[in-house]
C-alpha cells in the first residue's frame, strides 16, 4: 500500500507529461486536424503523404550525413582530449573548466555567436583568421557543401565538454595498479592506453556511442537556427522537417503528418537501439 | 482606449501584448489562446476564413458605412471563397525597393536617381559592390521570405505564381517571368559579384544589415520604414525608397497588408464589441479627420513615424484627404520617399497568390537559395520541380 502511495506522484507526473502526450500523438498521426475544428480519422493517409514527400529522402540523407560527421569528429575528439587530460598531473581542474565552458553557454547564444563567426564576408571572424595565413574567404554556412560540416563543428564544440567530463571520471576510476603492472611489464604510453585504458572504458564508450547516434538523429537546434534547413535544403534534417510540417504554414500546419513522421523516427530509433544492444551484447559484457 | 470605453459604456477592453510571428501564431491559433481581436498578414487571410478558423463577422461588417468603399485589390484578401467579407484590412503596402543613399553617393551614383529598370539596377549594384565593398543588392531567402521575394520579382516581369479557376488552382511558377527573375539574381550574384557574402537572410536579418549599411539595395514592403526605425534604429538620412522596376506586359508590384480578425468561438456580444473596436482603433483614422489627427499626434508622442507611404485601404481620394489632414505632423524624410510616392500609383498592385500562400513561398525558398549558392544551378529544372511540388500542395487543398 505504502509503495503505491509513494509511487503515485511519479506515476501522475509521467502520465500527464509523458505518456498522455505520446498516446495523443499516436492518435493524431491517424487524423487530419487544424486543432480548431473536430479531427477526422484518415487511416494511414498521413504516413503515405510523408513517404511520398520528396523531402523525406533529403532529410534522412542529411541526418545520416550529420550523424556520420558527428561520429567522425564528435566521438573521438572528446576521448582523445580526456585521455590527454588524465595524463596531466598539474592544473587538471583548470583544463576541465576550459573543456566544460562551452556547455555552460546557452545553446541558442552559442549558435548566434557562431553564426557571426561564420560570416561569409572577408571580415567574418573565421575568414579573417584564414586571411592571416593567405587562405581566401570561405562560404561556411552559405554553401551547400560546407554548411553541414560547419554545423557539426559547432555542435561538437558545444557538446564535447559534457562527454569529456564523463570520460575523465571513468579514466580516474581505472585502478592505478593496472598501470603500475603494465609499466613493470615494460609498456609505453600508447600500449598503456590501448591495453589498460580502452578496455576499462568499454562500458562507457558503448553507452556514449548509442547516445550519440540517438542525439544526432534528433538534431534540430543547429539547422533551425543557423540555416533554417538551407541553402537549398542542404541542412534539412528529419526533426526540422517535422517542425516544418507542423509550423511551416502559419495558417495551420499538417499536425497529422508531423506526428506521423515523429512516430516513424521513434520506431526507427527503437529498432536501431535494439539491434545495437543485441549485436554488441557479448562485446559489452 | 478610455475614450472608446466612454463611448461604449457596456464594453470593457482588455489589452495584451500581441505580435504576429508565424510560429507562435500557429500555436496560439491551435491552442485557442489568441486575443478576441488579432491581426495577420494578407497571406493568411483566405486560408483562415476558408478553414473556419476565424469568427464569421460578415453580417456586422456589411453594416459598416464604408463597406463598399474598399480598394478592391486590398479587400480581396479578407473575402471567403463565396465572397463574404470576414475580416477588416487595416493597412496595405506594395513591395518597394529600398536603397542606401550614403552607399549610392560613395559609389558615385546620384541618390535622387534610383534605378528605374533592371539593367540600371544591375549596373548600380555592381558599382556599389566595387566601390564600397558592401553588397550592392541583397535578397531574403529564409522562412518563406525567399519565395515572397521571388514572387515579387516574377510579378515585376509580368508573371503570376498560381492561376485560380473556380475551385481549381494551377501552379504557374515554371514560366518565363520566374526564369527571368532568377536569372537576374544569378547574374547579380555570379557575373557582377554584387550580392555580398550573405545568402541566408530572413526579414529581420536583412533589415538589420540594411540599417548597418551593409546592403545597397533590397526589396521589402513599402511601409517597412517604420520597423527600420523602431527595431533597427536606422539613421533616417541613409534611407531611400523607390518603386520596383517593372518589365513587360501585366507586370506589377506585389501587394500585401494586415487584416484584423475576430477569434473563432466568441459570443455574438463579443463579436459586436470587437468590430466596434476594430473600427474605432484601426479604421476611423483612415477616413475620419478627428481620428486621423489624434492618431498622428499619438504616434508623435510615442516617437513613431508619421507619413510613411502606404497603399490606400479605401479609395485614393480618401487616402489623399488623410495625408492632407496629417501633413503638419509628418516626421519622416518625405523627399527621400518621393520616388516611391510618385511612382506607386502608376503601378498595378497585384495581390499575393490566393491559395496556400505561405506554403507556396516556402517551397520557393530553396530555389532562390540554390541560385545564390550554386553557380551552375539549373534554373528551368529547379522551377519545374518546384512547380510539381506546389501543384501537389494546391491539389491537397489542405
Amino acid at each position: 500500500m505504502t509503495t503505491i502511495v509513494f509511487l503515485l506522484p511519479l506515476l501522475v507526473v509521467f502520465g500527464v507529461f509523458s505518456w498522455y502526450p505520446i498516446v495523443r500523438s499516436v492518435i493524431m498521426s491517424f487524423q487530419t486536424t487544424n486543432l480548431v475544428s473536430a479531427p477526422v480519422f484518415v487511416g494511414w493517409q498521413n504516413f503515405v503523404a510523408v513517404f511520398n514527400d520528396p523531402l523525406l529522402g533529403t532529410a534522412v540523407l542529411n541526418t545520416l550525413w550529420f550523424a556520420l560527421l558527428a561520429l567522425l569528429f564528435g566521438y573521438p575528439i572528446p576521448l582523445v582530449v580526456a585521455v590527454l587530460m588524465s595524463e596531466v598531473r598539474k592544473a587538471r581542474g583548470l583544463f576541465s573548466v576550459l573543456a566544460y565552458l562551452p556547455v555552460v553557454v546557452p545553446p541558442v547564444v552559442a549558435v548566434l555567436l557562431w553564426k557571426f563567426f561564420y560570416s561569409g564576408s572577408a571580415s567574418g571572424v573565421f575568414n579573417t583568421v584564414l586571411g592571416w595565413v593567405g587562405i581566401p574567404p570561405q562560404p561556411w554556412i552559405e554553401s551547400t557543401a560546407s554548411a553541414m560540416p560547419s554545423l557539426v563543428l559547432e555542435a561538437t564544440w558545444s557538446a564535447a565538454g559534457g562527454t569529456i567530463i564523463i570520460y575523465l571520471a571513468a579514466l580516474i576510476g581505472v585502478p592505478s595498479e593496472l598501470y603500475d603492472a603494465a609499466e613493470v611489464d615494460g609498456a609505453g604510453i600508447w600500449q598503456k592506453i590501448w591495453h589498460v585504458t580502452m578496455p576499462s572504458l568499454r562500458g562507457i564508450l558503448f553507452v556514449t556511442f548509442i547516445l550519440q547516434i540517438i542525439g544526432t538523429a534528433q538534431v534540430f537546434l543547429q539547422p533551425y537556427l543557423f540555416t533554417d534547413g538551407g541553402p537549398s535544403n542542404a541542412t534539412l534534417t528529419i526533426l526540422l522537417l517535422i517542425y516544418n510540417y507542423a509550423f511551416g504554414n502559419s495558417a495551420g500546419g499538417s499536425y497529422g503528418e508531423a506526428t506521423a513522421l515523429s512516430i516513424m523516427l521513434a520506431v526507427a530509433l527503437a529498432i536501431l537501439s535494439f539491434i545495437y544492444f543485441r549485436g554488441t551484447k557479448r562485446w559489452s559484457a | 482606449m478610455k475614450a472608446f470605453e466612454k463611448l461604449n459604456p457596456n464594453i470593457t477592453v482588455k489589452t495584451q501584448p500581441y505580435d504576429w510571428v508565424a510560429t507562435t501564431f500557429t500555436a496560439q491559433l491551435a491552442g485557442g489562446t489568441l486575443p478576441d481581436v488579432f491581426t495577420v498578414p494578407f497571406t493568411d487571410g483566405t486560408s483562415l476564413i476558408n478553414q473556419g478558423q476565424v469568427a464569421d463577422i460578415s453580417s456586422l461588417i456589411s453594416k459598416l458605412p464604408y463597406v463598399d468603399k474598399f480598394n478592391p485589390a486590398v479587400i480581396s484578401n479578407a473575402k471567403s471563397s463565396s465572397g463574404k467579407i470576414e475580416g477588416l484590412p487595416i493597412s496595405a503596402y506594395g513591395q518597394a525597393l529600398y536603397y542606401n543613399r550614403q552607399l549610392f553617393t560613395q559609389a558615385g551614383l546620384n541618390p535622387d536617381k534610383p534605378p528605374t529598370t533592371w539593367s540600371e539596377l544591375q549596373t548600380d549594384a555592381k558599382a556599389i559592390a566595387e566601390k564600397t565593398g558592401q553588397a550592392g543588392f541583397s535578397t531574403m531567402t529564409q522562412e518563406n521570405t525567399g519565395g515572397w521575394s521571388l514572387v515579387t520579382l516574377a510579378y515585376a516581369f509580368g508573371g503570376r505564381a498560381e492561376k485560380v479557376d473556380g475551385k481549381k488552382a494551377t501552379a504557374t511558377v515554371d514560366t518565363k517571368p520566374f526564369q527571368k527573375a532568377l536569372q537576374v539574381l544569378h547574374d547579380l550574384r555570379w557575373n557582377d559579384n554584387a550580392m555580398g557574402a550573405d545568402f541566408l537572410y530572413n526579414w529581420n536579418s536583412i533589415n538589420q544589415d540594411f540599417a548597418a549599411g551593409k546592403v545597397g539595395m533590397y526589396i521589402s514592403g513599402g511601409g517597412n520604414y517604420t520597423s527600420l526605425v523602431q527595431q533597427n534604429a536606422i539613421d533616417p538620412k541613409i534611407v531611400g525608397e523607390t518603386v520596383i522596376p517593372l518589365d513587360g506586359k501585366n507586370s506589377g508590384a506585389l501587394g500585401g497588408g494586415t487584416i484584423a480578425f475576430v477569434r473563432a468561438k466568441t459570443s455574438s456580444a463579443v463579436q459586436d464589441a470587437a468590430v466596434k473596436w476594430i473600427d474605432y482603433y484601426y479604421m476611423q483614422q483612415q477616413y475620419d479627420k478627428t481620428a486621423s489627427v489624434s492618431a498622428a499626434k499619438l504616434a508623435i508622442a510615442s516617437n513613431q513615424p508619421v507619413g510613411v507611404p502606404q497603399v490606400p485601404v479605401f479609395d485614393k481620394a480618401t487616402y489623399d484627404k488623410t495625408l492632407e489632414w496629417t501633413k503638419k505632423y509628418v516626421n519622416v524624410p518625405l523627399n527621400q520617399f518621393a520616388p516611391y510616392a510618385k511612382g506607386e500609383f502608376k503601378q498595378q498592385i497585384i495581390p499575393e497568390p490566393a491559395q496556400q500562400t505561405q506554403a507556396l513561398y516556402g517551397k520557393l525558398d530553396p530555389v532562390v537559395q540554390a541560385v545564390l549558392t550554386n553557380k551552375n544551378a539549373d534554373i528551368p529544372t529547379l522551377l519545374s520541380q518546384a512547380n510539381t511540388t506546389i501543384q501537389s500542395l494546391l491539389d491537397s487543398g489542405n
